[in-house]
């Protein structure tokens, strides 16, 4: 947004049926714009009403609720910090749920994104093709969150599945993937990984985005292609990462779906996600007060982590000098 | 691969065959690679036309030994009386209903923010973005009693009400967009007497059709495989979206028929494949300029 005021234009001009005309102060900003208070709040009330009604007041409901025992059929009755003491101390569950979740979030986002910058700067040319390998390589991500998909990653994975069967034809004997409480969590890793479709376009945006000069300048200087990726791809698109890294783990530490379906938290809970168990917990055994809480202990866990990641982000992501 | 050969091949060649064999590596390495990443999906829809003795005896084939339609025409049975036909109207209701309310109601919300200045725009705009972070977990509960006490569980009431206040990645995306246009626009129309209400129908809607295009493919994708929400409220099997429909059909303990569970799995894609094969453009648009997941 320009503060400057352009000269030619008067300070204020009323317009509109109120008719009225905002003061022009020495930095005001282009003034013949008045404030509308009044349409500005009808606009945003579908906004605001649903903000209210299914957001914040939820959020300050469920914060109550972390603090009593409420199983639906009585009142809610004021616990205190039990739910939070059973769940720190005595859930041996609860922290194999977390294990689980931060194990997931830290293998399988970093690899998606990996894959994803690799293939952006794969696909970032005109050679002919290039759309149709990008819409090819997209696929997986429109489609990853759904049941069919599940439904075909467990029978892919599964005893008789198409993996075992590749491997067959190599001479490798298969495993029980899903079955295999080392294994079960990679193969809900994998499929997050990919699913590398929406960060690899948003990738090829930043990329498109460097200016070729850089490039040609490092090329005259003599610099091969690791230092021209080291010295001008990753400091010019790291905005774009650091974007992408707070997004993707804020969706990773919320997984649900996939994990329902093809492991349901087994074996031996090593899938067990936190949203797993917390619908678990709250509507499977309709305990909830404690998935109130367990819900407000996820919030404060993602907001830590977005804050540590803008925290660092001034360390590593380069953002272009605005030009003044 | 260029080090094993001697050097002076590859120094013979003229520099047209470089680029020649370089295109041609390229394309082999990418579009193999590209073939991989899609042979589980093309796996997939193979198998639902396989048979039952073939589709675990034949599992690398992607072209089944004999053609088994019979397996679309079984799965779409259903169970317990209620036929695929049912679920996918339901899916179709849900993920048409929401998507028109949410689109709709965000283009609105999004004139607000971003061409009229109010108190408390700032503050708002902020609580707005914050949402995008937040984790719906901490809003579930809450919003399951008070639909309950409502007595709209086994309705889609809990499902399509929420969506009437607009979705705040949707608001942004559509803010983005309306950012764009000249505001002389606006002006002009204002000056020739016409209300806000009035700009906003007449001038920017009309205006702002790509991006609402890109808001309601991304609704309908997320509404079409939004399996949770329906978990939660719907348990009337009448009720059921195809998503769960899916599930509660393709329980590994007791399936038989797995080429019936495929086709009806491959069923469910189709949607969002012929939407993806129509608006590419404003999908990839949507992603790149606002970096909405996907």
């Amino acid at each position: 947004m320009n503060g400057v005021v352009e000269p030619g234009i008067p300070a204020s001009v009323p317009v509109g049926k109120e008719g009225v005309g905002v003061r022009a102060g020495a930095k005001a900003q282009i003034s013949y714009r008045r404030r509308d208070n009044w349409a500005g709040y009808v606009f945003i009330s579908p906004w605001l009403l649903g903000f209210f009604i299914f957001t914040l007041i939820p959020i300050l409901a469920s914060l109550y609720l972390a603090f009593t025992d409420y199983r639906l059929t009585a009142a809610p009755t004021w616990t205190g910090l039990d739910n939070f003491e059973k769940m720190f101390f005595g859930d041996a569950r609860y922290w194999r749920s977390m294990r689980a979740t931060f194990f997931y979030v830290f293998t399988a986002v970093p690899l998606r994104l990996v894959v994803a910058l690799a293939l952006a700067m794969v696909l970032n040319n005109s050679r002919r093709l290039v759309s149709v390998y990008r819409a090819a390589f997209y696929a997986p991500s429109m489609i990853g969150g759904s049941i069919a998909v599940a439904i075909m990653w467990r029978q892919i994975f599964g005893k008789v599945g198409l993996v075992n069967a590749v491997l067959a034809l190599f001479g490798i004997p298969g495993a029980a993937w899903i079955g295999r409480p080392e294994t079960a969590i990679w193969t809900l890793i994998l499929l997050a990984a990919w699913q590398f479709g929406s960060p690899m376009l948003i990738f090829l945006a930043g990329l498109k985005q460097i200016p070729s000069e850089l490039y040609e300048a490092a090329s005259i200087d003599g610099g091969g292609p690791w230092a021209r990726f080291i010295h001008i791809t990753l400091p010019m698109l790291s905005s774009v990462i650091f974007f992408n890294l707070v997004m993707q783990m804020i969706s990773s530490f919320m997984v649900f779906t996939q994990a329902l379906v093809i492991t349901n938290g087994g074996p031996l809970d090593t899938t067990l996600f936190y949203a797993l168990y917390l619908y678990q917990r709250a509507f499977g055994s309709f305990q909830m007060g404690y998935g109130a809480a367990m819900a407000w202990v996820l919030l404060l866990i993602i907001a830590v982590f977005t804050a540590i990641n803008f925290k660092f982000s001034n360390r590593w992501v380069f953002y272009e000098e605005k030009a003044e | 691969m260029a080090t094993s050969q001697p050097s002076f091949t590859t120094d013979s060649l003229t520099h047209q065959q470089k680029q020649r064999l370089r295109s041609a590596v390229y394309h082999l390495l990418v579009g193999g690679f590209c073939l991989l990443m899609i042979y589980p999906i093309l796996w997939l829809f193979a198998s639902s036309l396989k048979g039952p003795s073939e589709i675990w005896t034949n599992v690398t084939s992607l072209i089944p030994k004999e053609w088994a339609f019979e397996n679309y025409i079984e799965g779409w049975e259903g169970f317990g009386g209620i036929t695929f036909a049912v679920f996918f109207r339901n899916s179709f209701l849900y993920a048409g209903v929401a998507t028109l309310a949410s689109v709709l109601s965000s283009a609105f919300v999004a004139y607000g923010f971003a061409r009229l200045r109010f108190a408390g725009r700032g503050f708002w705009f902020t609580c707005m973005i914050l949402t995008l972070m937040l984790p719906h977990q901490v809003q579930i509960i809450p919003q399951y009693i008070l639909f309950s006490k409502l007595d709209w569980v086994n309705t889609y009431l809990p499902l399509l009400v929420p969506r009437f206040g607009g979705q705040a990645f949707f608001i942004f995306l559509i803010m983005q967009f309306i950012r764009g246009i000249p505001r002389e626009l606006d002006e002009a129309a204002e000056i020739d007497g016409c209300s806000r209400i009035g700009i906003f129908f007449r001038i920017i809607l009309p205006l702002i059709q790509p991006a609402l295009i890109t808001a309601a493919i991304f609704s309908f994708y997320w509404t079409w495989e939004d399996f949770q929400a329906p978990l939660i409220y719907l348990s009337n099997p009448k009720l059921y979206t195809v998503s769960l429909a899916l599930r509660a059909s393709a329980d590994p303990n007791s399936v038989t028929n797995w080429g019936a569970i495929f086709a009806m799995a491959s069923l469910s894609l189709v949607p969002v494949f012929a939407i993806f094969i129509f608006f590419q453009r404003y999908l990839v648009q949507g992603i790149s300029t606002t970096g909405l997941k996907g």
